[in-house]
């Protein structure tokens, strides 16, 4: 096919390795953030929350598998660059993983006496893997350098990421639970989502002030009148998700997974804004997409692959939510 | 000054020795809950059912070390050999890119249904979703074999200024160690399981479970490995003829042959010597090695002598295969005899339940030690014959390195702890739970909860 020139496929599998990334933070990051705010004074609470997760956090994690696989096939330079800065974060950020992944499943089979400890790593391990997330991409953003500001920024970006996820998690379990425990939710997550956007704020405004490139972005028209659309669209969804959440819970359980979609719009905006805000550098001022992508023989090898896998895995994805729709209830091995 | 290089390798083998554990379980026992699963379709005997729910608890904790694990390896490439993607990217890229889209998202998707989906989803869909998983856990095996394989068997690519390029794809997939190396790892495999469930069903036995289930299991394992063991000499020995081809300094480093011999002796212990270049004490049987590898007792075999700087470190890599070689044939011998006891006399003595229960693990240092045996064999390679180990590896400083590896150590000597302590405590719970109503067909709680109860995920009985 003529028209999968080295340049369109650099920019296919570009949008491909970024569409993993955004849905590995969506759908990761509600599992993530279900761990975050786990609440540790109530057993039968934690038992549910981690029930609504438990049939898809392993699917959801692949996502980032495929993120970091796309992005060490596809542009292998840029693969090793980010890594190599970002070695100490990432390896925190597996060490949050691991211990997450392995407190979920310990604890549903281990003494009861011990059960509380693993829902503690299991808290622990979220918390850490959010952290570095938002760490390695505040380093990113900051261009892969380390100094005063650009930790800090970090730091800052750990937070707002972990503000994110909690925000999101606690989006899902409002849709996935009842009573109480939903009520719960709606507290945590109008709390998150405040400091959500606050992160938001800050970033919007800090990135485009020490990146000239950012800056052009966002204020050169013509385009700039367009892309004005993604934060307008963003904020106007916190205004509609903080009503929503003040009117939560109704009757019939009626709009339950209104905060859930909202804060996968919101997600969605954020995601893309970081995007355009970079295009067309993968590694930021240093490597374009177009610079750092492999062989041109090797990405038809998987783009092929891909169109016809791809919507395979949508398909059963689909199939695994249908099955696990509505409430979570106990979780039960069978 | 940390050498970077030293301890990325430490590291690595660290990281892949404690990943490899988990799958080498899950790809045969994900089949032998297929089996379970589609026995108990067709008998509707609950038996069936229990050693399904027994076993898949103990898959899905296994599964999920192995996913964390391996998400692990997959930042490894791009930290510390980043040298690994920029020479060979193109071939090793769209491998791994297959074995996530057709292998990872198939199996983590499906087990969800597998775990938690008996009741949410129909009978035959639960039975296909633990049929995808075992298969997604093979194809994962198939691709990241072919990526192993042709590291140490290269074919169709050429080079162009340092970079390897795919010419065919075809022979890449069906290089020439391939079909035994994925034939020997499946093997491995279904060898590991099947001790893995002798020696936990052996100890429930032991601690006084007379239910039918861990019987069955035992049964169901012995028998299995009686054909598999014997299946796995024969399979080892072609991989081994397949090696001298293509890699004799691997053979020559496995057998301890320092000179280049005709009617070579099979070494079965000796402390080879590095400096000397020859074995110490070494017990040995005239012109066997010459028999098994080119089957002439007089067949000439090639020394390290013939690779001067360009072969592995002899030591580890024969000390490695006498390890894999010995449990091989304890397992053989082991199955065989239980086996026998088994038809005969119907049941086992104590002493081969204590026997089994000690060889609970052995599948595990059989598979470490193969994979020592080829994997250091090949050095002082990364790719053999085109990218050496030490010009891949990352420019992080040395002293990042040790951290991290320090982590590593003590995290997964802590998991590996508690994952075995795990796999202890389920078999003793499992042995304080009461036995189903066997008389008749179906699960109790079916039965008394038909209809929407069920469709709600309520009204269950014992977990066990």
């Amino acid at each position: 096919m003529s028209w999968l020139t080295a340049d369109n496929l650099a920019l296919i599998f570009g949008g491909l390795t970024a569409l993993s990334i955004l849905l590995y933070a969506i759908l990761d990051g509600y599992d993530l953030g279900v761990g975050i705010t786990l609440p540790m004074n109530n057993e039968q609470w934690r038992d549910t929350a981690i029930a609504s997760i438990g049939p898809f956090w392993d699917a959801n994690e692949t996502w980032l598998v495929l993120a970091v696989g796309l992005l060490l096939v596809a542009f292998p330079a840029a693969h090793s660059a980010i890594l190599h800065a970002l070695y100490l974060p990432a390896a925190l950020l597996l060490l949050g993983l691991i211990l997450r992944g392995v407190a979920f499943d310990f604890r549903a089979k281990v003494k009861a006496n011990r059960k509380t400890r693993w829902d503690y790593t299991f808290k622990a391990g979220s918390l850490l893997a959010t952290f570095s997330q938002g760490f390695m991409l505040g380093i990113y953003v900051m261009g892969l350098e380390y100094n005063t500001g650009s930790i800090i920024f970090a730091c800052f970006s750990g937070f707002c990421v972990t503000a994110a996820y909690a925000m999101i998690g606690n989006a899902w379990l409002i849709g996935k639970t009842s009573g109480e425990l939903q009520r719960y939710a709606i507290k945590q997550c109008k709390i998150a989502g405040v400091l959500t956007l606050s992160g938001i704020l800050a970033v919007s405004t800090i990135n485009p002030l020490v990146n000239a490139n950012v800056y052009q972005v966002w204020t050169q028209p013509p385009m700039a009148y367009v892309f004005a659309a993604i934060p307008m669209l963003c904020f106007a969804m916190f205004i509609i998700g903080y009503q929503a959440l003040k009117r939560l819970p109704l009757p019939a359980d009626a709009g339950a997974w209104l905060p859930f979609a909202i804060c996968n719009i919101i997600f969605i905006c954020s995601f893309l804004g970081l995007a355009l805000s970079f295009y067309p550098f993968v590694v930021p001022n240093q490597l374009t997409l177009y610079q750092a992508a492999s062989s041109r023989e090797s990405l038809i090898i998987i783009f092929y692959g891909a169109v016809v896998v791809i919507p395979v895995i949508a398909a059963y994805t689909a199939v695994a939510y249908y099955a696990f729709r509505g409430k979570a209830d106990g979780l039960k091995y069978y | 000054m940390l050498d970077t290089l030293i301890l990325s390798r430490i590291q690595f083998a660290a990281n892949i020795s404690f990943h490899i554990l988990f799958p080498t379980i899950t790809i045969a026992l994900g089949w032998l809950l297929f089996y379970f699963k589609v026995r108990f379709d067709l008998s509707q005997h609950p038996v069936w059912m229990r050693a399904y729910r027994f076993w898949v608890k103990v898959f899905a904790l296994t599964f999920a070390l192995g996913v964390v694990s391996g998400i692990t390896m997959s930042f490894q490439f791009g930290t510390n050999w980043p040298g690994f993607m920029e020479s060979i990217g193109n071939i090793a890229g769209p491998l791994l890119a297959y074995e996530i889209l057709t292998a990872f998202f198939l199996e983590a998707t499906m087990l969800g249904i597998m775990l938690f989906g008996f009741h949410k989803v129909p009978r035959w869909a639960h039975t296909l979703a633990t049929f995808l998983v075992a298969l997604g856990t093979t194809f994962s095996a198939f691709w990241i074999l072919v990526l192993n394989s042709w590291m140490q068997t290269p074919a169709g690519f050429e080079m162009i200024d340092g970079v390897a390029h795919a010419t065919d794809w075809w022979a890449i997939i069906f290089n020439p160690s391939f079909p035994y190396r994925f034939t020997h790892m499946l093997l491995a495999s279904g060898l590991t399981v099947c001790f893995l469930v002798a020696g936990i069903s052996a100890y429930r036995m032991l601690k006084g479970d007379n239910k039918k289930a861990p019987k069955l299991a035992l049964r169901t394992a012995l028998l299995s490995a009686a054909i598999l063991a014997p299946t796995q000499v024969l399979v080892g020995d072609f991989h081994g003829l397949n090696t001298l081809e293509h890699q004799p300094q691997k053979i020559a480093a496995m057998e301890g042959i320092w000179q280049t011999e005709k009617g070579a002796p099979l070494v079965l212990f000796a402390i080879p010597d590095e400096e000397t270049k020859q074995n110490r004490f070494s017990i040995e049987i005239p012109k066997l090695a010459s028999l098994i590898l080119t089957h002439d007792p007089d067949g000439e075999l090639q020394g390290l002598n013939e690779f001067a700087g360009a072969h592995p470190p002899v030591a580890p890599v024969f000390y490695s295969f006498r390890v894999m070689v010995g449990i091989g044939m304890l397992m053989l011998l082991m199955a065989w005899w239980s086996s026998y006891s088994l038809l005969r006399k119907k049941e086992l003595t104590p002493m081969q339940l204590k026997i089994l229960i000690g060889m609970t693990f052995s599948g595990w240092v059989a598979t470490l030690a193969g994979w020592y045996v080829t994997e250091i064999g090949r050095q002082p390679y990364l790719v053999y014959g085109v990218l050496k180990t030490r010009d891949a590896v990352t420019t992080v400083p040395g002293e990042h390195v040790a951290l991290t590896l320090t982590m590593y150590l003590v995290l997964y000597a802590v998991l590996l702890v508690a994952y075995i302590k795990t796999l202890f405590w389920l078999a003793n719970r499992a042995v304080e739970v009461e036995e189903y109503d066997l008389t008749r067909p179906g699960l109790a709680e079916t039965r008394a909860a038909s209809g929407n109860a069920l469709s709600k995920g309520v009204g269950t009985g014992a977990t066990i």
